[in-house]
């Protein structure tokens, strides 16, 4: 079964990690660490480039559509809207194959993409079509805060 | 002064693994050498010719030096499954420059069984470690595919068109006894299959082996004098793209933008257009790929992809026969599959194919590497132009 051994794979890679509560927990960088910091603190935040304009995304110290070192982190709005997804029916432990995971891309208003899930809906087809409005949520995972997203009026758990 | 493209460098010697699919009882390096050994043979070399290296993982020196090679041109470019695309490319670049006149490009990878594989690990710092492993994109199952309903979504194209492509692709497999997947499939059997990360069920995700492939590779003018050298196939022109090392950060997830820069260097270096493409290999981890490949290649329209699939123009006897091994999701995929995308070109291009498509004379190669990061793109010919 192909699944399975990209299951042992990637199982040996998170028991090497030794992160095996909730799934895999980021470890922050120097460049990152202020993104962190704001999901600790219930914000999204996200650097926007003080030349162009243009928030841009994973975190660097200058722009990366024109290479201005003048970037500054701001708070963004949490608002965006599904892009595209998967209902991940294999996921690994510690996920359990009777919870599917919604791994979703969502596109914020500011124009960044991030990976992240879709909670707060139950992870079928029907309930997430595409380019639907969703908001920024905060789940704590081990030391860090990771930012998720629920459909917008779907009411908070 | 030789070139690197417009059939001045060859592939003279090329090979699989003697065996593929499950091979528990050879290592990741026993599968480089039994794969080397052969193309070396199959060119009418030995060991001792060989003066350049090039592989993706282990290091080449790893390889070079358990299969008795001195290089003085080493090639480690890891761009994932395409890794071997670019090689090619890069051997034809040192060949033509005169650092190397020999080059061997090695694949071997235990991907079912694990015997002697090197664990790939991106740790808690890495990107992916940050901003896709803590969401759950840590299988490739659960990361290539998450752009996928965005394309299809943006052309009103729907999971039959990822099954159409799995009983495409099936169809050539068919009669490949080489090949892990085998039996004929229908659109409703792959639809109602087990479903792994929706859309994709079992059957539109890649088959997970163990295997390798090499090849052997000199200027065309040295391939003429070659004892074994009978059957050359000539770089006619190669490109090569990188994008984000993350899924999410690819420019458009509905279009992949290295598929078009790279191929559309490849084209523009063979000098040749789309219609004088006699044979597709397009690289197909996940039945989206292709899809992807032949609007980003540019053989169809946008939103044309499926309906081309669907109408048989890829399958035998039709207008662009398409991954003629049954592909990664029928054929084999070790985990980095495109060695055996070029393999199969090779054979198609000798005439040595199982499926033959007859009269192949100019085939093109399109890899991608690391999900949506890196692409590959060769034009490669049984003639020079």
């Amino acid at each position: 079964m192909p699944i399975d051994m990209y299951n042992t794979f990637c199982l040996i890679q998170l028991i090497d990690g030794g992160q095996m509560t909730q799934g895999p927990e980021p470890l922050p960088t120097p460049d990152t660490e202020p993104f962190w910091a704001g999901t600790r603190a219930g914000e999204l935040r996200l650097q926007r480039c003080g030349a162009c304009g243009r928030y841009f995304f994973f975190p660097r110290p200058f722009c990366r559509f024109c290479q201005s070192p003048e970037v500054a982190w701001q708070v963004v709005s949490g608002k965006g809207r599904l892009v595209s997804y998967v209902i991940n029916y294999r996921p690994l432990p510690p996920a359990r194959p009777d919870q599917p995971l919604v791994i979703a891309l969502v596109e914020l208003e500011e124009g960044p993409r991030l990976l992240t899930n879709i909670v707060g809906t139950e992870p079928v087809p029907e309930n997430l079509p595409l380019d639907a409005p969703v908001s920024v949520t905060f789940e704590v995972r081990g030391e860090q805060a990771l930012p998720m997203f629920r459909l917008d009026g779907e009411a908070a758990a | 002064m030789t070139g690197m493209h417009g059939g001045q460098v060859a592939i003279v010697g090329a090979s699989e693994t003697g065996r593929i699919g499950v091979v528990p009882d050879q290592s990741v390096i026993e599968l480089h050498a039994d794969a080397a050994r052969r193309a070396i043979a199959d060119a009418g070399l030995t060991a001792a010719d060989i003066d350049g290296i090039a592989t993706a993982v282990p290091f080449p020196v790893e390889v070079s030096h358990y299969l008795g090679i001195t290089a003085r041109w080493l090639d480690g470019t890891m761009v994932g499954g395409c890794s071997f695309m670019l090689h090619v490319r890069h051997a034809a670049a040192a060949i033509a420059a005169g650092a190397a006149t020999t080059v061997l490009i090695t694949h071997g990878e235990s991907g079912r069984s694990r015997v002697g594989a090197v664990p790939y690990v991106r740790g808690p710092a890495s990107p992916s470690g940050q901003f896709e492993q803590p969401f759950g994109a840590m299988t490739p199952y659960a990361t290539f595919t998450v752009p996928a309903l965005r394309f299809l979504h943006e052309r009103g194209m729907d999971r039959r068109d990822l099954a159409e492509v799995v009983v495409a692709q099936r169809e050539w497999a068919a009669g490949n006894p080489r090949a892990f997947r085998r039996k004929p499939t229908t659109v409703e059997e792959v639809l109602d299959g087990p479903p792994i990360a929706y859309p994709f069920t079992r059957e539109m995700c890649c088959v997970v082996t163990d295997g390798g492939g090499a090849l052997v590779m000199v200027s065309a003018e040295r391939a003429a004098d070659l004892p074994g050298g009978g059957h050359p196939v000539y770089l006619l022109g190669s490109g090569e793209a990188s994008e984000a090392p993350l899924m999410s950060q690819m420019d458009d997830p509905g279009s992949f933008g290295a598929f078009r820069r790279a191929s559309a260097e490849a084209f523009a270096t063979a000098d040749v257009s789309h219609a004088d493409i006699d044979h597709f290999m397009g690289y197909d981890a996940f039945a989206h790929l292709p899809l992807y490949m032949l609007e980003d290649v540019g053989f169809v329209g946008r939103g044309e992809s499926g309906a081309f699939i669907a109408e048989g123009h890829t399958r035998k006897g039709g207008s662009l026969p398409m991954n003629t091994n049954g592909g990664g999701l029928s054929y084999t995929h070790t985990g980095m599959y495109g060695m055996f995308a070029i393999q199969e070109a090779v054979r198609q291009l000798r005439g040595e194919a199982v499926s033959q498509v007859p009269g192949a004379r100019i085939s093109f190669v399109q890899g991608v590497g690391m999900f949506f990061a890196a692409a590959g793109s060769l034009v490669l010919s049984n003639r020079q132009p």
